[in-house]
């Protein structure tokens, strides 16, 4: 019995996909923020975004459903209009954004940091703002770093099964990713199939980061030598 | 160039999001089901879902203590099979199933089983002291139930010290399975459902009567909005039609 691939190989990248959007847009954030905030409290909250890479996913993802689960404290909340993220795709998502965040935020923090500074005060007294200054200058400056970490997170997502298989479960059709289906495969014994589909995962992984690794290289800044 | 390329991102984007929608049903049943379960409960629920085509079953693989975590923290579940008594004791403990719905619905028995290849006899446990079991495998007693019951086993045989030297504590059954049959032990201890598994890799050499039975609880969660579509799936597991479907796959009757 061949198990369906396209369903988990979709929701895998639509997976995957969504957590690397999201934290391109957190770790970017964070990223920038603790670059610019240097203190003690800075560098602790630097070593707890890279929690995730530490914890076992497993716990990760206990702690993920004991917070959003209804009856934890957020998610009665959530509960409370109507949203419950446990065994759905977007409690995947959330899985996956907090396990690769820390890839992101990582290598877009060296990438801003080795911004060099005198270009970004030339920028503030030509009579940029400071948004400006982020956007047409830090940014660009540091867009290499930061597509690195993306590409990791990207890989990283897309492989993500403990924290997925809590928080999301296992249902086939639905929240069965490419992960999770392999570890179905192997406890159905069936071997053949859990071999195609890591075929198909490796695969997708190695044609998303060669595609993206060609999309972006025009649009790094060239070094002037 | 430009433009294609912010196409085909926008394609990756938006084609994952159309074809993964999902399959309205009049009514779905969410069972969660311990992995070791996984291709008795595929057939199950599709004798089920024959004799009941309104209802659709959606069933979530996991093992017996992470699916007993997600019915804790409230994931929507409506029936829950697990493999092992403690799990479901735990669940119950919480106030999670619905009264007077639990129910042994299977039995299974510990096995030890040598690689295919092996030419070593054995007629008692005491025949894992000779020269040629070099390394048995055992599920890890403080996580694997199966491990649990094969320690039990052993110290009522009077082994459990004297193979300690040569004990290789797995993660889970199927890990340990997955030794023997690459004959990378010399023989290990599975449920008779795993080795029926792979009957073209391992042999049963024994068939062991556990000091505490193995048996399979289901029940009803206390939260399901199904509770008559859940009541349902629960007699026809433990129906005659559900009992084949489990003998198909070397579950035995529940004592």
């Amino acid at each position: 019995m061949s198990p369906d691939i396209w369903q988990p190989l979709l929701l895998s990248l639509k997976v995957a996909l969504w957590a690397t959007g999201l934290n391109l847009l957190l770790g970017v954030a964070s990223a920038f923020a603790l670059s610019r905030w240097r203190s003690r409290l800075g560098n602790l909250l630097d070593a707890v975004f890279t929690l995730p890479l530490v914890l076992p996913p497993t716990v990760l993802g206990y702690y993920l459903l004991v917070l959003l689960g209804r009856r934890g404290a957020f998610g009665a909340w959530l509960e409370h209009w109507g949203i419950n993220p446990v065994f759905t795709w977007q409690g995947a998502v959330i899985a996956s954004t907090l396990a690769a965040f820390p890839l992101v935020h990582k290598a877009a923090r060296a990438a801003f940091e080795n911004v060099d500074a005198q270009l970004q005060s030339a920028a503030r007294v030509l009579g940029l703002s400071h948004p400006a200054v982020f956007f047409r200058v830090s940014l660009p400056l540091a867009s290499r770093g930061i597509v690195a970490g993306a590409l990791l997170a990207f890989a990283r997502a897309l492989g993500e099964f403990g924290a997925t298989l809590m928080i999301a479960g296992n249902l086939p059709g639905r929240t069965q990713t490419l992960s999770v289906a392999i570890y179905s495969a192997i406890e159905a014994g069936d071997e053949a199939g859990a071999a195609t589909l890591v075929v198909v995962a490796s695969l997708t992984c190695i044609a998303v980061l060669l595609l993206a690794g060609r999309l972006t290289r025009g649009h790094a800044p060239q070094r002037v030598a | 160039m430009k433009q294609s390329t912010r196409r085909c991102l926008a394609l990756l984007f938006v084609l994952p999001m159309a074809l993964t929608g999902t399959t309205a049903f009049a009514a779905e049943l969410v069972v969660s089901a311990a992995s070791s379960l996984t291709n008795a409960f595929r057939d199950v629920a599709r004798a089920y879902e024959a004799a009941h085509p309104e209802t659709h079953v959606v069933l979530n693989f996991a093992s017996s203590d992470t699916l007993m975590r997600q019915i804790v923290q409230g994931a929507p579940v409506d029936v829950f099979a697990s493999a092992d008594q403690a799990a479901m004791d735990q669940a119950q403990a919480q106030g999670m199933l619905a009264a007077g719905t639990r129910a042994d619905f299977a039995a299974n028995q510990l096995v030890l089983v040598l690689p295919a290849s092996s030419a070593a006899h054995v007629d008692s446990l005491k025949d894992l002291l000779g020269a040629r079991f070099k390394r048995v495998a055992w599920g890890n007693p403080a996580s694997v139930p199966a491990g649990r019951y094969a320690q039990r086993v052993l110290e009522r045989a009077g082994l459990a010290n004297a193979l300690q030297p040569r004990a290789v504590l797995a993660q889970n059954v199927r890990q340990c399975l997955d030794y023997v049959s690459r004959d990378e032990m010399d023989a290990g201890f599975v449920y008779a459902t795993d080795a029926a598994l792979a009957r073209d890799r391992v042999r049963v050499a024994l068939r062991l009567d556990s000091p505490t039975p193995i048996t399979y609880p289901i029940a009803i969660v206390a939260d399901t909005a199904h509770a008559s579509d859940a009541e349902s799936f629960r007699q026809f597991v433990l129906s005659a039609d559900g009992q084949t479907v489990l003998a198909k796959y070397g579950f035995l009757k529940p004592p």
